[in-house]
């Protein structure tokens, strides 16, 4: 199942070295962090949980890198369509015509 | 972060799309394999679909571990169940998988013990719990879900649980891609990689799909925006003429996965020689199996089982859906015999089978939409 | 005289085809309506033409008297913000009030296990007692059996209770038009995640309690500033908000569409959803209903409800529309959509 959501550890079992909680919107879960072993996450750590354990750590450098990427998105063609503007890239035409567009 | 809200948001989904509008070359027809059970769903539940063009065929793959399983494998877990102080476990998905003699829960109603968990240790707890039952867990999925029930068997192990069994269901997604390639009837332009699969394999088991075979995998999240980023980062390469392997699903796919998880089941699986897969026959070294040394925790080895092969009802088109041969709308038997509340096949209960997700997004709405029009007309 | 002759009810077909009653059955979605409607419905119940609704109106004498009837089978009995016995009094409460009457007697009937203690059983009588008190309903009579250790979980309790009508007030499923407004009284989900967390089979904890409670004075709270424009209205017990409103669909032919945004939930009730890869609007509910109004009395309505004493989170959540007719559509913030069906099978079983 690939079912698999991100949640934060909150506490660390200090009597089960293998099990952590975690918590997601409010809801608090054990889970076993067993196959994480070879580089355990700390309590304020997000893992990501699928049936009952934790598979990896989820990387918020990572995650902002991405968002970063995603409100680029558009600007490299925008900076494009204006250095064509001004008629200085002479190559033009490599986009064809606009498709029709979503509502 | 929450990690969700953020992946959601429209006005960054409204930029992805409008780039991959950009992207997209209209006189191409692209055919794009979604491996993921999960990714199909997330298509048709966020409506992704309508932000793409039209030239854009998403193309749904066997990545459902419940779907491709063969129904007799059912009958033969169920035949264990039959004994008296047996508890079959099992996930929420497999309790309306049709069995020949009717699916867990039927079973349950006739007598059977069949309990609904949410993880192989919630089996092995019940197991604890219930020192004169024999809880026997019916264990399914891909890589994602293997180390966690090999886990659970170690467990049991080290504490000596002996009233627990697992009938091991797992499989493994790289030879069911290739069973996909080497079909004739299949011709694919890229793949958005597994996403959950990946952060256990890594991304290095996909770079033969590029060098091999041409063709530009991008292992994705299951947010909208984690698809249409995979969707411009495939588009990009095949502008460009690239095949590579690319990862979108950073922040939780590690490129070379999971040592601890793969070292969790090498100790406690092998693969099996050939393992029948429901829709693309016999593959060899296609699935787990439990070690020797793990003989007392495997249902196989515990219990008679009668080895049951059954195929599927001859009208029913599972296996052409599952090789994304057919669309869930072309088989024949689709929203008539076969419907999420009488299932033929499992593809239609599973909350990743493509017909399920096809049934419960897109053709209510569209059925609803040609009641509304003739009955106004 | 109501209802069928004997020799017409023992001729009637049944559409019922299942071979045997499983959980499903009882669950309030698809296979609990086939079964009412393929079984007892032919057998049993008058040939009115009318959709089953929440309480029956009976004519004695000229004067229409609403009648419901509700049972309850909870595991376990007590559970953060209530147990079995206030279920039990809000429950038949509530279907009164959403078929437009105010509940005026009950009666119980207890099934018990040998073997209950009697300080649970007592604490439920007490229970049952306040909430009685608090929903202005008395308690008139009631019977009790006991039956074998390992029967009836403990306890199961049946409430029947009968009310008058609202003047101004009719509830009827046939009356719903396109441009009808939906409101919601409060967030999902509370009661049935409450539940399963109850249960302690999952490792799961959260800050949730029960939403059990006695909706009529939110009822007559929008009655007193809307009634014309009621034209429906229901709780959304087993089976959830989806179920509900697919009922409703089928029953008027109309569409219905909902906003996902709209709808109100607390964190953990989605946190735990999301979880267990739940649906939130397929989770039972005990303290919330729906009503259907006609748009020029939505906002009268609406402002009553939040007005209210634990109205304050009623929200209008979509509209009806000609089509996707039958059906039930969720929009969500982006554009796309996605049709929500009655709850099939049975994820959560003895919740309410």
């Amino acid at each position: 199942m690939c079912l698999a959501i991100p949640g934060k550890i909150v506490e660390l079992d200090r009597n089960a070295a293998h099990l952590g909680t975690v918590e997601v919107a409010g809801v608090r879960r054990k889970v076993d962090l067993g196959l994480l072993q070879e580089d355990m996450p700390v309590a304020g750590d997000w893992v990501l949980i699928h049936v009952g354990f934790a598979m990896t750590k989820i990387s918020e450098q990572d995650a902002l890198e991405q968002m970063n990427l995603l409100q680029m998105l558009g600007e490299a063609e925008q900076a494009m369509q204006e250095v064509r503007g001004y008629g200085i890239d002479e190559s033009g035409g490599e986009h064809g015509q606009e498709h029709s567009r979503p509502n | 972060m929450r990690y969700v809200d953020e992946f959601r948001d429209p006005e960054l989904i409204t930029k992805a799309s409008e780039e991959i509008y950009r992207l997209a070359d209209p006189d191409r027809h692209y055919r794009i394999m979604e491996v993921c059970g999960g990714h199909t769903h997330a298509i048709y539940r966020f409506g992704l679909k309508d932000v793409l063009p039209s030239n854009i065929e998403l193309i749904h793959g066997p990545g459902c571990p419940v779907c491709v399983l063969p129904m007799g494998r059912i009958d033969d877990g169920l035949a264990v169940a039959k004994n008296s102080n047996v508890v079959f476990a099992a996930f929420g998905d497999m309790m309306r998988v049709p069995g020949t003699h009717g699916s867990p829960f039927e079973h349950k109603a006739r007598g059977t013990d069949v309990r609904i968990v949410y993880s192989p240790a919630d089996a092995l707890q019940i197991a604890r719990k219930n020192p004169e039952k024999h809880v026997m867990f019916f264990a399914i999925g891909f890589e994602t879900t293997a180390p966690s029930t090999a886990l659970t068997l170690m467990r049991a192990k080290a504490e000596g649980i002996k009233n627990f069994s697992v009938f091991c269901n797992h499989v493994t997604i790289i030879p069911a891609i290739r069973a996909i390639l080497d079909s004739p009837d299949m011709r694919l332009d890229a793949f958005i990689g597994p996403g959950h699969v990946s952060t256990v394999i890594g991304c290095r088991p996909y770079e033969w799909i590029a060098r091999n075979e041409g063709k530009p995998v991008v292992t994705s999240g299951f947010e909208p925006l984690d698809l249409l980023q995979s969707l411009v980062m495939l588009l990009r390469q095949l502008r460009a003429g690239e095949a590579r392997v690319e990862n979108q699903y950073k922040r939780v796919v590690p490129w070379e996965g999971n040592r601890a998880a793969l070292k969790a089941m090498a100790e406690v699986f092998q693969l099996r020689p050939y393992f029948e897969w429901r829709g693309l026959g016999f593959i060899s070294q296609s699935a787990l199996k439990i070690r020797d040394e793990y003989a007392e925790w495997d249902a196989e080895q515990r219990f008679p089982i009668p080895g049951t092969r059954v195929t599927d009802p001859k009208a029913a088109q599972c296996g052409e859906v599952l090789k994304g041969v057919l669309k869930p709308a072309q088989c024949k038997l689709f929203g008539n015999e076969c419907t999420p509340e009488h299932p033929i096949g499992a593809l239609m209960v599973s909350s990743e089978g493509s017909c399920a997700a096809y049934y419960n997004y897109e053709h209510r709405k569209a059925a609803a939409m040609v009641t509304s029009i003739s009955s106004v007309a | 005289m109501n209802g069928k002759s004997a020799v017409e009810s023992a001729r009637a077909a049944t559409r019922f085809r299942d071979p045997q009653i499983e959980m499903a059955h009882g669950a309030g979605g698809k296979a609990s309506r086939r079964l009412v409607e393929g079984l007892f419905a032919p057998l049993l119940y008058q040939s009115t033409g009318e959709a089953l609704g929440d309480a029956a109106r009976v004519r004695i004498d000229g004067t229409a008297i609403a009648v419901t009837t509700d049972s309850f089978v909870v595991r376990p009995l007590r559970f953060p913000g209530g147990s079995i016995g206030e279920l039990a009094v809000n429950g038949t409460m509530n279907d009164l009030a959403v078929s437009g009457a105010e509940g005026h007697a009950l009666v119980a009937t207890f099934v018990l296990e040998e073997g209950l203690p009697t300080s649970v059983l007592e604490a439920e009588v007490r229970a049952m007692a306040g909430a009685a008190e608090r929903a202005g309903v008395v308690m008139v009579g009631g019977d009790t059996k006991v039956v074998e250790r390992g029967k009836a979980d403990g306890m199961y309790i049946t409430t029947t209770g009968i009310g008058r009508f609202m003047p101004q007030v009719t509830v009827d499923a046939k009356s719903v038009r396109a441009g009808d407004k939906i409101l919601l009284s409060g967030p999902i989900g509370d009661h049935g995640i409450t539940i399963l967390l109850a249960r302690g089979e999952l490792d799961l904890e959260a800050n949730l309690a029960s939403d059990t409670r006695c909706i009529l004075s939110l009822v007559q709270a929008v009655a007193s500033e809307a009634a014309p424009g009621i034209r429906w209205m229901r709780d959304p017990t087993r089976g959830g908000v989806a179920t509900t409103l697919n009922e409703l669909a089928r029953d008027c032919g109309l569409g219905i569409v909902l906003s996902e945004e709209e709808i109100p939930m607390r964190d953990e009730v989605r946190g735990a959803c999301e979880l267990l890869g739940l649906d939130p609007l397929h989770i039972a509910n005990e303290g919330q209903f729906l009503a259907v109004v006609a748009p020029e009395y939505a906002d009268a309505a609406l402002n009553a409800l939040n007005q209210a004493e634990g109205g304050e989170d009623a929200c209008i959540i979509g509209e009806v529309r000609s089509e996707p007719a039958c059906a039930v559509l969720v929009t969500t913030r982006y554009g796309g959509s996605r049709i929500v069906d009655m709850l099939v099978g049975d994820p959560l079983p003895r919740i309410c």
